[in-house]
Protein backbone atom coordinates (compact mmCIF):
# COMPACT_ATOMS: atom_id res chain seq x y z
CA UNK A 1 0.00 0.00 0.00
CA UNK A 2 1.41 3.06 -1.13
CA UNK A 3 1.82 5.47 2.18
CA UNK A 4 -0.24 8.87 1.98
CA UNK A 5 2.22 11.42 1.89
CA UNK A 6 2.99 10.26 -1.43
CA UNK A 7 -0.58 11.39 -2.79
CA UNK A 8 -0.31 14.52 -0.70
CA UNK A 9 2.87 15.56 -2.11
CA UNK A 10 1.81 14.94 -5.51
CA UNK A 11 -1.73 16.66 -5.24
CA UNK A 12 0.53 19.39 -3.64
CA UNK A 13 2.24 19.55 -6.83
CA UNK A 14 -0.40 19.37 -9.09
CA UNK A 15 -1.88 22.44 -7.21
CA UNK A 16 1.04 24.52 -7.77
CA UNK A 17 1.19 24.26 -10.98
CA UNK A 18 -2.36 24.98 -11.06
CA UNK A 19 -1.78 28.25 -9.26
CA UNK A 20 1.50 29.09 -11.42
CA UNK A 21 -0.99 28.64 -14.06
CA UNK A 22 -3.07 30.99 -13.01
CA UNK A 23 -1.01 33.78 -12.31
CA UNK A 24 1.04 33.18 -15.56
CA UNK A 25 -1.38 32.66 -18.10
CA UNK A 26 -3.47 35.77 -19.58
CA UNK A 27 -6.03 33.61 -21.63
CA UNK A 28 -9.41 33.78 -19.28
CA UNK A 29 -9.74 29.76 -20.41
CA UNK A 30 -6.53 28.33 -19.42
CA UNK A 31 -6.80 30.23 -16.09
CA UNK A 32 -10.05 28.49 -15.93
CA UNK A 33 -8.57 24.95 -16.56
CA UNK A 34 -6.01 25.75 -14.33
CA UNK A 35 -8.50 26.66 -11.29
CA UNK A 36 -10.13 23.41 -12.25
CA UNK A 37 -6.83 21.37 -11.88
CA UNK A 38 -6.25 22.82 -8.79
CA UNK A 39 -10.05 21.53 -7.24
CA UNK A 40 -9.17 18.09 -8.48
CA UNK A 41 -5.79 18.23 -6.52
CA UNK A 42 -7.62 18.87 -3.59
CA UNK A 43 -9.85 16.02 -4.24
CA UNK A 44 -7.22 14.09 -4.67
CA UNK A 45 -5.58 15.13 -1.08
CA UNK A 46 -9.43 14.49 0.37
CA UNK A 47 -9.39 10.50 -1.21
CA UNK A 48 -6.08 10.22 0.06
CA UNK A 49 -6.36 11.44 3.68
CA UNK A 50 -9.84 9.70 3.77
CA UNK A 51 -8.56 6.27 2.82
CA UNK A 52 -5.78 7.41 5.34
CA UNK A 53 -8.84 7.91 8.30
CA UNK A 54 -10.99 4.68 6.74
CA UNK A 55 -13.90 7.06 6.81
CA UNK A 56 -16.43 8.29 4.00
CA UNK A 57 -16.54 12.31 5.13
CA UNK A 58 -13.12 12.93 2.99
CA UNK A 59 -15.05 10.98 -0.18
CA UNK A 60 -18.81 12.75 0.47
CA UNK A 61 -16.64 16.26 0.28
CA UNK A 62 -15.28 15.76 -3.03
CA UNK A 63 -18.72 14.90 -4.67
CA UNK A 64 -19.55 18.14 -3.01
CA UNK A 65 -16.43 19.59 -4.42
CA UNK A 66 -17.71 18.28 -8.08
CA UNK A 67 -21.12 19.58 -7.86
CA UNK A 68 -19.99 23.23 -6.97
CA UNK A 69 -17.01 23.24 -9.75
CA UNK A 70 -19.72 21.96 -12.17
CA UNK A 71 -21.79 25.11 -10.91
CA UNK A 72 -18.96 27.39 -10.89
CA UNK A 73 -18.26 26.39 -14.74
CA UNK A 74 -21.96 27.05 -15.51
CA UNK A 75 -21.72 30.58 -14.20
CA UNK A 76 -18.07 31.03 -15.14
CA UNK A 77 -18.78 30.49 -19.02
CA UNK A 78 -21.61 32.55 -18.99
CA UNK A 79 -19.44 35.49 -17.65
CA UNK A 80 -16.71 34.87 -19.90
CA UNK A 81 -19.66 34.88 -22.73
CA UNK A 82 -20.71 38.06 -21.89
CA UNK A 83 -17.44 39.38 -21.55
CA UNK A 84 -16.53 38.26 -25.08
CA UNK A 85 -19.71 39.96 -26.62
CA UNK A 86 -18.20 43.12 -25.06
CA UNK A 87 -14.76 42.72 -25.87
CA UNK A 88 -14.20 40.45 -28.13
CA UNK A 89 -11.57 39.01 -26.74
CA UNK A 90 -10.96 36.76 -23.68
CA UNK A 91 -7.06 38.11 -22.50
CA UNK A 92 -7.15 39.17 -19.12
CA UNK A 93 -4.78 41.63 -19.34
CA UNK A 94 -7.49 43.79 -21.78
CA UNK A 95 -9.86 43.56 -18.48
CA UNK A 96 -8.41 46.85 -17.93
CA UNK A 97 -11.69 49.77 -17.51
CA UNK A 98 -11.17 49.74 -13.72
CA UNK A 99 -8.15 50.71 -12.17
CA UNK A 100 -6.85 52.85 -9.46
CA UNK B 1 -33.84 5.66 6.37
CA UNK B 2 -34.28 7.33 9.35
CA UNK B 3 -36.81 9.81 8.88
CA UNK B 4 -36.21 10.78 12.91
CA UNK B 5 -32.98 11.42 12.39
CA UNK B 6 -33.73 13.95 9.40
CA UNK B 7 -36.22 15.91 11.13
CA UNK B 8 -34.48 15.84 14.97
CA UNK B 9 -33.43 19.96 15.28
CA UNK B 10 -34.67 20.64 12.10
CA UNK B 11 -36.50 23.40 13.52
CA UNK B 12 -32.67 24.33 14.01
CA UNK B 13 -32.27 25.43 10.73
CA UNK B 14 -35.95 27.79 10.00
CA UNK B 15 -34.86 30.44 9.09
CA UNK B 16 -32.32 28.85 6.32
CA UNK B 17 -35.28 26.48 5.29
CA UNK B 18 -38.02 29.36 4.93
CA UNK B 19 -35.75 31.33 2.84
CA UNK B 20 -35.37 28.09 0.59
CA UNK B 21 -38.82 27.49 0.70
CA UNK B 22 -39.23 31.08 -0.74
CA UNK B 23 -36.82 31.50 -3.43
CA UNK B 24 -38.77 28.33 -4.60
CA UNK B 25 -41.91 30.07 -4.86
CA UNK B 26 -40.34 33.36 -6.22
CA UNK B 27 -38.89 31.59 -8.94
CA UNK B 28 -42.50 29.89 -9.94
CA UNK B 29 -43.93 33.12 -9.54
CA UNK B 30 -41.47 34.77 -11.59
CA UNK B 31 -42.64 32.38 -14.42
CA UNK B 32 -46.12 32.29 -13.81
CA UNK B 33 -46.95 36.20 -13.40
CA UNK B 34 -47.58 38.11 -17.10
CA UNK B 35 -45.38 39.78 -18.78
CA UNK B 36 -44.11 43.26 -17.39
CA UNK B 37 -46.97 42.75 -14.81
CA UNK B 38 -45.96 41.91 -11.26
CA UNK B 39 -42.29 43.21 -11.59
CA UNK B 40 -42.25 45.30 -8.37
CA UNK B 41 -44.46 42.47 -6.65
CA UNK B 42 -41.54 40.36 -6.92
CA UNK B 43 -39.55 42.92 -4.63
CA UNK B 44 -43.04 43.02 -2.36
CA UNK B 45 -42.64 39.24 -2.51
CA UNK B 46 -38.82 38.85 -1.78
CA UNK B 47 -39.38 41.25 1.13
CA UNK B 48 -41.82 38.95 2.27
CA UNK B 49 -39.97 36.25 2.21
CA UNK B 50 -37.10 37.76 3.81
CA UNK B 51 -39.58 39.22 6.60
CA UNK B 52 -40.32 35.70 7.08
CA UNK B 53 -37.14 34.56 7.86
CA UNK B 54 -36.18 37.33 10.46
CA UNK B 55 -39.95 36.04 12.26
CA UNK B 56 -38.39 32.54 12.01
CA UNK B 57 -35.13 33.20 13.36
CA UNK B 58 -36.36 35.45 16.13
CA UNK B 59 -39.17 32.31 16.71
CA UNK B 60 -35.91 30.18 17.55
CA UNK B 61 -34.48 32.79 19.84
CA UNK B 62 -33.99 31.79 23.28
CA UNK B 63 -34.39 28.31 22.25
CA UNK B 64 -31.19 26.58 23.47
CA UNK B 65 -28.32 25.58 21.11
CA UNK B 66 -29.16 22.77 18.71
CA UNK B 67 -27.42 21.09 15.99
CA UNK B 68 -28.74 19.38 12.68
CA UNK B 69 -26.56 16.45 12.22
CA UNK B 70 -23.30 17.72 12.93
CA UNK B 71 -23.35 20.12 10.24
CA UNK B 72 -25.02 23.38 11.36
CA UNK B 73 -25.78 24.55 14.60
CA UNK B 74 -28.39 27.30 15.41
CA UNK B 75 -27.11 29.28 18.78
CA UNK B 76 -26.95 33.17 19.61
CA UNK B 77 -24.16 33.52 17.25
CA UNK B 78 -25.77 31.97 14.62
CA UNK B 79 -28.82 34.47 15.59
CA UNK B 80 -27.10 37.68 15.24
CA UNK B 81 -25.33 36.68 11.59
CA UNK B 82 -28.77 35.80 10.80
CA UNK B 83 -30.08 38.89 11.80
CA UNK B 84 -27.69 40.88 10.29
CA UNK B 85 -27.62 39.28 6.82
CA UNK B 86 -31.17 39.33 6.73
CA UNK B 87 -30.99 43.04 7.28
CA UNK B 88 -28.78 43.68 4.90
CA UNK B 89 -30.82 41.36 1.97
CA UNK B 90 -34.38 43.27 3.31
CA UNK B 91 -32.00 47.13 2.49
CA UNK B 92 -30.51 45.45 -0.59
CA UNK B 93 -33.79 43.99 -2.35
CA UNK B 94 -35.57 48.02 -1.30
CA UNK B 95 -32.25 49.48 -3.10
CA UNK B 96 -32.53 47.12 -5.89
CA UNK B 97 -36.29 47.73 -6.45
CA UNK B 98 -36.05 50.89 -8.54
CA UNK B 99 -32.33 50.25 -10.04
CA UNK B 100 -33.60 47.34 -12.17
CA UNK B 101 -36.39 48.70 -13.64
CA UNK B 102 -33.66 51.83 -14.79
CA UNK B 103 -31.40 49.62 -16.11
CA UNK B 104 -33.88 47.17 -17.88
CA UNK B 105 -33.79 44.14 -16.09
CA UNK B 106 -36.29 41.85 -14.92
CA UNK B 107 -36.48 41.04 -11.51
CA UNK B 108 -37.01 37.77 -11.04
CA UNK B 109 -33.68 36.11 -11.43
CA UNK B 110 -31.93 39.39 -9.75
CA UNK B 111 -33.62 38.46 -6.38
CA UNK B 112 -33.90 35.06 -6.46
CA UNK B 113 -30.47 35.47 -6.45
CA UNK B 114 -30.21 38.02 -3.71
CA UNK B 115 -31.97 35.58 -1.76
CA UNK B 116 -30.00 32.38 -2.24
CA UNK B 117 -26.82 35.17 -1.00
CA UNK B 118 -28.73 35.42 2.16
CA UNK B 119 -29.23 31.74 2.41
CA UNK B 120 -25.73 31.16 1.70
CA UNK B 121 -24.44 33.73 3.80
CA UNK B 122 -26.78 32.86 7.20
CA UNK B 123 -25.32 28.77 6.56
CA UNK B 124 -21.92 30.33 7.16
CA UNK B 125 -22.50 31.60 10.42
CA UNK B 126 -24.73 28.12 11.30
CA UNK B 127 -21.71 25.79 9.72
CA UNK B 128 -19.92 23.27 12.09
CA UNK B 129 -18.64 21.04 9.61
CA UNK B 130 -15.71 22.12 6.21
CA UNK B 131 -18.48 20.82 4.04
CA UNK B 132 -21.30 22.19 5.43
CA UNK B 133 -18.81 25.72 5.87
CA UNK B 134 -17.25 25.55 2.01
CA UNK B 135 -20.98 25.18 0.47
CA UNK B 136 -22.24 27.67 2.24
CA UNK B 137 -19.34 30.14 1.10
CA UNK B 138 -19.78 29.04 -2.43
CA UNK B 139 -23.70 29.24 -2.24
CA UNK B 140 -23.27 33.12 -1.35
CA UNK B 141 -20.10 33.61 -3.82
CA UNK B 142 -21.97 32.22 -7.28
CA UNK B 143 -24.73 34.32 -6.50
CA UNK B 144 -22.16 37.19 -6.03
CA UNK B 145 -20.64 36.58 -9.24
CA UNK B 146 -23.75 37.12 -11.19
CA UNK B 147 -25.18 39.36 -9.25
CA UNK B 148 -22.26 42.05 -10.14
CA UNK B 149 -22.28 41.20 -13.67
CA UNK B 150 -25.97 41.64 -13.51
CA UNK B 151 -25.61 45.08 -15.65
CA UNK B 152 -24.69 43.21 -18.59
CA UNK B 153 -24.69 46.31 -21.35
CA UNK B 154 -22.23 47.60 -19.07
CA UNK B 155 -18.81 46.71 -19.70
CA UNK B 156 -17.83 47.73 -16.18
CA UNK B 157 -20.46 45.18 -14.49
CA UNK B 158 -18.85 42.47 -16.93
CA UNK B 159 -15.55 43.77 -16.21
CA UNK B 160 -16.26 43.13 -12.24
CA UNK B 161 -17.96 39.97 -12.67
CA UNK B 162 -15.01 38.54 -14.74
CA UNK B 163 -12.84 39.55 -11.86
CA UNK B 164 -14.51 38.40 -8.98
CA UNK B 165 -15.31 35.19 -10.76
CA UNK B 166 -11.47 34.53 -11.76
CA UNK B 167 -10.13 35.63 -8.15
CA UNK B 168 -13.33 34.15 -6.21
CA UNK B 169 -12.51 31.25 -7.61
CA UNK B 170 -8.76 30.96 -7.58
CA UNK B 171 -9.46 31.96 -3.72
CA UNK B 172 -12.29 28.93 -3.11
CA UNK B 173 -9.45 26.68 -4.35
CA UNK B 174 -7.23 27.75 -1.49
CA UNK B 175 -10.17 27.61 0.86
CA UNK B 176 -11.53 23.93 0.56
CA UNK B 177 -7.53 23.05 -0.16
CA UNK B 178 -7.17 24.22 3.66
CA UNK B 179 -10.37 22.50 4.89
CA UNK B 180 -9.19 19.36 3.21
CA UNK B 181 -5.80 19.38 5.04
CA UNK B 182 -7.85 20.52 8.18
CA UNK B 183 -9.69 17.35 7.51
CA UNK B 184 -6.57 15.23 7.49
CA UNK B 185 -5.39 16.52 10.43
CA UNK B 186 -8.65 15.78 12.83
CA UNK B 187 -10.17 13.02 10.69
CA UNK B 188 -13.26 14.28 10.75
CA UNK B 189 -15.06 17.36 8.93
CA UNK B 190 -16.85 17.80 12.11
CA UNK B 191 -15.23 20.82 14.05
CA UNK B 192 -15.67 19.30 17.66
CA UNK B 193 -14.31 16.24 16.69
CA UNK B 194 -11.23 17.91 15.27
CA UNK B 195 -10.59 19.76 18.25
CA UNK B 196 -11.25 16.26 20.31
CA UNK B 197 -8.78 14.06 17.91
CA UNK B 198 -5.82 16.47 18.01
CA UNK B 199 -6.23 17.81 21.68
CA UNK B 200 -5.91 14.09 22.52
CA UNK B 201 -2.75 14.11 20.56
CA UNK B 202 -4.10 11.72 18.11
CA UNK B 203 -4.37 13.16 13.80
CA UNK B 204 -1.41 14.57 11.90
CA UNK B 205 -1.01 18.35 14.15
CA UNK B 206 1.53 18.74 11.11
CA UNK B 207 -1.33 19.31 8.61
CA UNK B 208 -2.77 22.15 10.89
CA UNK B 209 -1.11 25.21 10.25
CA UNK B 210 -0.66 24.85 6.75
CA UNK B 211 -3.99 24.26 7.06
CA UNK B 212 -4.55 27.29 8.79
CA UNK B 213 -2.49 29.69 6.53
CA UNK B 214 -4.64 28.04 3.21
CA UNK B 215 -7.69 28.81 4.90
CA UNK B 216 -6.87 32.23 5.58
CA UNK B 217 -6.15 32.92 1.40
CA UNK B 218 -9.60 32.31 1.12
CA UNK B 219 -11.13 33.88 3.87
CA UNK B 220 -8.87 36.98 3.50
CA UNK B 221 -10.09 37.30 -0.19
CA UNK B 222 -13.72 36.57 0.78
CA UNK B 223 -13.45 39.59 3.68
CA UNK B 224 -10.82 41.96 1.56
CA UNK B 225 -7.80 41.59 3.87
CA UNK B 226 -5.02 42.87 2.57
CA UNK B 227 -2.96 41.57 0.56
CA UNK B 228 -6.07 39.55 -1.01
CA UNK B 229 -7.89 43.34 -1.71
CA UNK B 230 -7.41 43.76 -5.00
CA UNK B 231 -10.51 43.11 -6.61
CA UNK B 232 -12.75 44.95 -3.76
CA UNK B 233 -12.30 48.53 -5.65
CA UNK B 234 -12.70 47.26 -9.03
CA UNK B 235 -15.98 45.16 -7.89
CA UNK B 236 -17.36 47.35 -5.62
CA UNK B 237 -17.00 50.47 -8.72
CA UNK B 238 -18.08 48.42 -11.60
CA UNK B 239 -21.42 45.51 -10.00
CA UNK B 240 -24.93 47.68 -9.53
CA UNK B 241 -24.71 49.61 -6.53
CA UNK B 242 -27.42 47.95 -4.53
CA UNK B 243 -25.46 44.87 -4.77
CA UNK B 244 -22.43 46.98 -3.91
CA UNK B 245 -24.17 47.60 -0.76
CA UNK B 246 -25.55 44.46 -0.21
CA UNK B 247 -22.27 42.50 -0.71
CA UNK B 248 -20.04 44.91 1.80
CA UNK B 249 -22.22 44.09 4.63
CA UNK B 250 -23.18 40.38 3.59
CA UNK B 251 -19.80 38.95 2.73
CA UNK B 252 -18.09 40.48 5.82
CA UNK B 253 -20.53 39.16 7.92
CA UNK B 254 -20.50 35.64 6.50
CA UNK B 255 -17.73 35.65 5.91
CA UNK B 256 -15.83 36.77 9.49
CA UNK B 257 -19.00 34.33 11.60
CA UNK B 258 -18.06 31.34 9.72
CA UNK B 259 -13.57 32.01 10.28
CA UNK B 260 -14.67 32.89 13.88
CA UNK B 261 -16.68 29.92 14.32
CA UNK B 262 -13.94 27.27 13.13
CA UNK B 263 -11.16 28.71 14.83
CA UNK B 264 -13.54 28.69 18.13
CA UNK B 265 -13.89 25.43 17.67
CA UNK B 266 -12.10 23.20 16.04
CA UNK B 267 -8.63 24.66 16.79
CA UNK B 268 -8.74 27.02 19.66
CA UNK B 269 -5.59 25.16 21.11
CA UNK B 270 -3.85 26.88 18.36
CA UNK B 271 -4.80 30.05 19.15
CA UNK B 272 -1.31 31.45 20.38
CA UNK B 273 0.12 30.52 16.64
CA UNK B 274 -2.11 31.93 14.86
CA UNK B 275 -3.16 35.33 16.61
CA UNK B 276 0.27 37.07 16.06
CA UNK B 277 0.12 36.30 11.38
CA UNK B 278 -3.56 37.53 11.73
CA UNK B 279 -2.46 40.61 13.80
CA UNK B 280 -0.17 41.22 11.62
CA UNK B 281 -2.81 41.31 8.71
CA UNK B 282 -5.23 43.35 10.28
CA UNK B 283 -1.95 45.95 10.95
CA UNK B 284 -1.64 45.80 7.23
CA UNK B 285 -5.42 45.78 6.18
CA UNK B 286 -6.16 48.88 8.28
CA UNK B 287 -2.78 50.99 7.27
CA UNK B 288 -3.10 50.10 3.02
CA UNK B 289 -7.18 50.25 3.43
CA UNK B 290 -6.90 53.86 4.87
CA UNK B 291 -4.00 55.46 3.20
CA UNK B 292 -5.14 54.28 -0.51
CA UNK B 293 -8.90 55.54 0.62
CA UNK B 294 -7.13 59.12 1.05
CA UNK B 295 -6.37 59.15 -2.78
CA UNK B 296 -10.06 58.64 -4.01
CA UNK B 297 -11.67 60.57 -6.02
CA UNK B 298 -15.02 57.94 -6.84
CA UNK B 299 -16.63 57.76 -3.87
CA UNK B 300 -17.61 54.55 -4.47
CA UNK B 301 -14.17 53.73 -4.44
CA UNK B 302 -13.40 55.11 -1.58
CA UNK B 303 -16.40 53.40 0.22
CA UNK B 304 -14.45 50.16 -1.34
CA UNK B 305 -11.24 50.64 0.45
CA UNK B 306 -12.83 52.25 3.93
CA UNK B 307 -14.52 48.88 3.74
CA UNK B 308 -10.96 47.28 3.38
CA UNK B 309 -10.10 49.35 6.47
CA UNK B 310 -13.38 48.00 8.38
CA UNK B 311 -11.83 44.63 7.29
CA UNK B 312 -9.06 45.54 9.24
CA UNK B 313 -10.60 46.60 12.41
CA UNK B 314 -13.21 43.72 12.68
CA UNK B 315 -10.29 40.98 12.18
CA UNK B 316 -9.04 42.39 15.53
CA UNK B 317 -11.50 40.74 17.23
CA UNK B 318 -10.50 37.72 15.80
CA UNK B 319 -7.09 38.08 16.79
CA UNK B 320 -8.25 39.34 20.40
CA UNK B 321 -10.38 35.66 20.22
CA UNK B 322 -12.32 36.18 23.39
CA UNK B 323 -16.11 35.51 24.11
CA UNK B 324 -16.65 39.49 24.32
CA UNK B 325 -14.68 39.93 21.34
CA UNK B 326 -16.80 37.79 19.16
CA UNK B 327 -20.05 39.56 20.77
CA UNK B 328 -17.89 42.96 19.82
CA UNK B 329 -17.44 41.81 16.06
CA UNK B 330 -21.60 41.02 15.82
CA UNK B 331 -22.40 44.28 16.99
CA UNK B 332 -19.49 46.17 14.50
CA UNK B 333 -21.23 43.99 11.87
CA UNK B 334 -24.82 45.34 13.15
CA UNK B 335 -23.86 48.58 12.89
CA UNK B 336 -21.62 48.65 9.88
CA UNK B 337 -24.89 47.05 8.32
CA UNK B 338 -26.66 50.53 8.69
CA UNK B 339 -24.25 52.30 7.89
CA UNK B 340 -22.27 51.02 4.64
CA UNK B 341 -25.86 50.33 3.45
CA UNK B 342 -27.41 54.11 4.37
CA UNK B 343 -23.72 55.47 2.67
CA UNK B 344 -24.80 53.10 -0.19
CA UNK B 345 -28.04 54.69 -0.80
CA UNK B 346 -27.00 57.78 -0.68
CA UNK B 347 -24.99 57.35 -3.30
CA UNK B 348 -27.50 55.06 -6.04
CA UNK B 349 -29.98 58.70 -5.10
CA UNK B 350 -26.81 60.80 -6.26
CA UNK B 351 -26.28 58.44 -9.64
CA UNK B 352 -27.22 60.92 -12.27
CA UNK B 353 -28.31 58.74 -14.30
CA UNK B 354 -28.18 54.87 -12.88
CA UNK B 355 -25.87 52.95 -14.35
CA UNK B 356 -21.86 52.74 -13.93
CA UNK B 357 -20.69 54.96 -16.56
CA UNK B 358 -21.57 58.04 -14.16
CA UNK B 359 -19.84 57.35 -11.51
CA UNK B 360 -20.35 59.84 -8.28
CA UNK B 361 -16.97 61.70 -7.56
CA UNK B 362 -16.64 63.31 -4.41
CA UNK B 363 -16.63 66.99 -6.51
CA UNK B 364 -20.07 66.17 -7.77
CA UNK B 365 -21.35 66.30 -4.02
CA UNK B 366 -19.97 69.68 -3.57
CA UNK B 367 -22.80 72.11 -2.07
CA UNK B 368 -25.11 69.10 -2.24
CA UNK B 369 -26.01 70.27 1.06
CA UNK B 370 -28.33 73.53 -0.77
CA UNK B 371 -29.75 71.10 -2.56
CA UNK B 372 -30.52 68.07 -1.06
CA UNK B 373 -30.71 68.72 2.45
CA UNK B 374 -31.91 65.43 3.72
CA UNK B 375 -29.93 63.61 1.94
CA UNK B 376 -26.83 65.19 2.60
CA UNK B 377 -27.01 65.22 6.27
CA UNK B 378 -27.87 61.51 6.08
CA UNK B 379 -24.93 60.82 4.11
CA UNK B 380 -23.35 63.07 7.09
CA UNK B 381 -24.32 60.98 9.57
CA UNK B 382 -23.13 57.58 7.69
CA UNK B 383 -19.57 59.10 7.32
CA UNK B 384 -19.61 60.68 10.87
CA UNK B 385 -20.40 57.00 11.96
CA UNK B 386 -18.05 54.85 9.72
CA UNK B 387 -15.35 57.02 10.69
CA UNK B 388 -15.73 56.26 14.24
CA UNK B 389 -17.40 59.66 15.89
CA UNK B 390 -19.38 59.73 19.29
CA UNK B 391 -22.03 59.19 19.81
CA UNK B 392 -23.06 57.27 16.42
CA UNK B 393 -23.40 53.76 16.11
CA UNK B 394 -20.14 53.11 14.78
CA UNK B 395 -18.44 54.50 17.48
CA UNK B 396 -19.80 52.33 19.98
CA UNK B 397 -18.86 49.45 17.15
CA UNK B 398 -15.57 49.94 16.90
CA UNK B 399 -15.22 51.22 21.01
CA UNK B 400 -16.61 46.95 21.92
CA UNK B 401 -13.86 45.72 19.75
CA UNK B 402 -11.50 47.95 20.67
CA UNK B 403 -12.15 47.16 24.66
CA UNK B 404 -12.15 43.02 24.23
CA UNK B 405 -8.86 43.87 22.40
CA UNK B 406 -7.26 45.26 24.87
CA UNK B 407 -8.41 42.85 27.63
CA UNK B 408 -7.49 40.13 25.94
CA UNK B 409 -3.40 41.67 25.70
CA UNK B 410 -3.47 43.45 22.26
CA UNK B 411 -3.20 46.90 23.46
CA UNK B 412 -0.43 47.45 20.44
CA UNK B 413 -2.68 47.10 17.94
CA UNK B 414 -5.12 48.57 19.43
CA UNK B 415 -3.31 52.10 19.55
CA UNK B 416 -2.68 51.01 15.57
CA UNK B 417 -6.32 50.94 14.95
CA UNK B 418 -7.05 54.10 16.65
CA UNK B 419 -4.56 55.57 14.46
CA UNK B 420 -5.87 54.69 11.75
CA UNK B 421 -8.96 55.49 12.53
CA UNK B 422 -7.89 58.80 12.94
CA UNK B 423 -6.73 58.97 9.72
CA UNK B 424 -9.66 57.98 8.09
CA UNK B 425 -11.91 60.55 9.65
CA UNK B 426 -10.01 62.77 7.39
CA UNK B 427 -11.47 61.28 4.06
CA UNK B 428 -15.20 60.65 5.72
CA UNK B 429 -14.81 64.18 6.72
CA UNK B 430 -13.75 65.71 3.19
CA UNK B 431 -17.24 64.29 1.58
CA UNK B 432 -18.82 66.12 4.46
CA UNK B 433 -16.83 69.55 3.52
CA UNK B 434 -17.70 69.33 -0.16
CA UNK B 435 -21.14 68.75 0.75
CA UNK B 436 -21.68 71.68 3.16
CA UNK B 437 -18.67 74.00 2.46
CA UNK B 438 -18.13 73.99 -0.97
CA UNK B 439 -19.83 75.50 -3.77
CA UNK B 440 -20.96 73.80 -6.70
CA UNK B 441 -19.15 74.18 -10.04
CA UNK B 442 -19.93 76.98 -11.64
CA UNK B 443 -20.67 77.12 -15.92
CA UNK B 444 -20.91 73.42 -15.67
CA UNK B 445 -24.88 72.36 -15.71
CA UNK B 446 -25.25 71.11 -12.11
CA UNK B 447 -26.01 67.75 -11.75
CA UNK B 448 -29.54 67.03 -12.09
CA UNK B 449 -30.25 64.74 -8.67
CA UNK B 450 -32.83 62.70 -7.86
CA UNK B 451 -33.39 61.79 -11.06
CA UNK B 452 -34.57 58.04 -10.73
CA UNK B 453 -37.96 57.41 -12.10
CA UNK B 454 -39.38 57.10 -8.39
CA UNK B 455 -36.58 57.79 -5.74
CA UNK B 456 -38.82 56.22 -2.70
CA UNK B 457 -36.97 53.49 -2.10
CA UNK B 458 -33.24 54.79 -1.34
CA UNK B 459 -35.05 57.43 0.86
CA UNK B 460 -36.70 55.44 2.49
CA UNK B 461 -33.57 53.18 3.01
CA UNK B 462 -31.41 55.99 3.72
CA UNK B 463 -34.03 57.09 6.62
CA UNK B 464 -34.12 53.51 8.05
CA UNK B 465 -30.32 53.71 7.97
CA UNK B 466 -29.61 56.94 9.20
CA UNK B 467 -32.60 56.69 11.87
CA UNK B 468 -30.99 53.58 12.78
CA UNK B 469 -27.27 54.51 12.92
CA UNK B 470 -28.74 57.63 15.41
CA UNK B 471 -30.78 55.47 17.62
CA UNK B 472 -28.21 52.66 17.82
CA UNK B 473 -25.67 54.81 19.19
CA UNK B 474 -27.99 56.88 21.76
CA UNK B 475 -28.94 53.57 23.14
CA UNK B 476 -25.99 51.43 22.62
CA UNK B 477 -26.00 49.59 26.19
CA UNK B 478 -29.50 48.15 25.00
CA UNK B 479 -27.91 46.37 21.60
CA UNK B 480 -25.06 45.62 23.29
CA UNK B 481 -26.41 43.73 25.83
CA UNK B 482 -28.61 41.70 22.97
CA UNK B 483 -25.29 40.77 21.34
CA UNK B 484 -23.76 39.80 24.14
CA UNK B 485 -26.83 38.05 25.43
CA UNK B 486 -26.11 36.07 21.86
CA UNK B 487 -23.03 36.25 21.23
CA UNK B 488 -22.48 33.58 24.15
Amino acid sequence: MVETSYYLILAAIIFSIGATGVLLRRNALIIFMCIEMMLNSVNLTLIALARQWGNLEGQIFVFMIMAVAAAEVAVGLAILIANVRHRQSINIDEINLLRW
Amino acid sequence: MDTALLTENAVALLPEIVLSAGVMVLMIFDILRREQNGASSLAGLSIAILLLGIGASLFIWGRPPAEYMEGAVSDGFALSVRLVVLIAGVLGVLLSRNYLPAIERQGGAFYSLQLLAVIGMMLMGTATNLIVLFIALEIFSLALYILSGFYRESPRSIEAAMKYFLLGAFASTFFVYGAALLYGAGGSAHYARIHETLSAGAGNPSLVMPGIALLLVGFGFKVSLVPFHMWTPDVYQGAPTPVTAFMSVGTKAAAFAGFFRLMMTALPSYQSQWALPLAILAVLTMTVGNLTALRQSSVKRMLAYSSVAHAGYILIALVAGTASASSAALFYLFTYAFMNVGAFAVIIAFEKRVGNENDVEQSDLAGIADRSPALAAAMAVFMLSLSGIPPLAGFFGKFMVFKAAVEAGWAWLVVIGVLNSAVSAYYYLRVVVAMYFQQAEEGGEAKELDALPDSRSPHFVVTVAAVAVVVIGLQPGLWVDLMRGLGQ
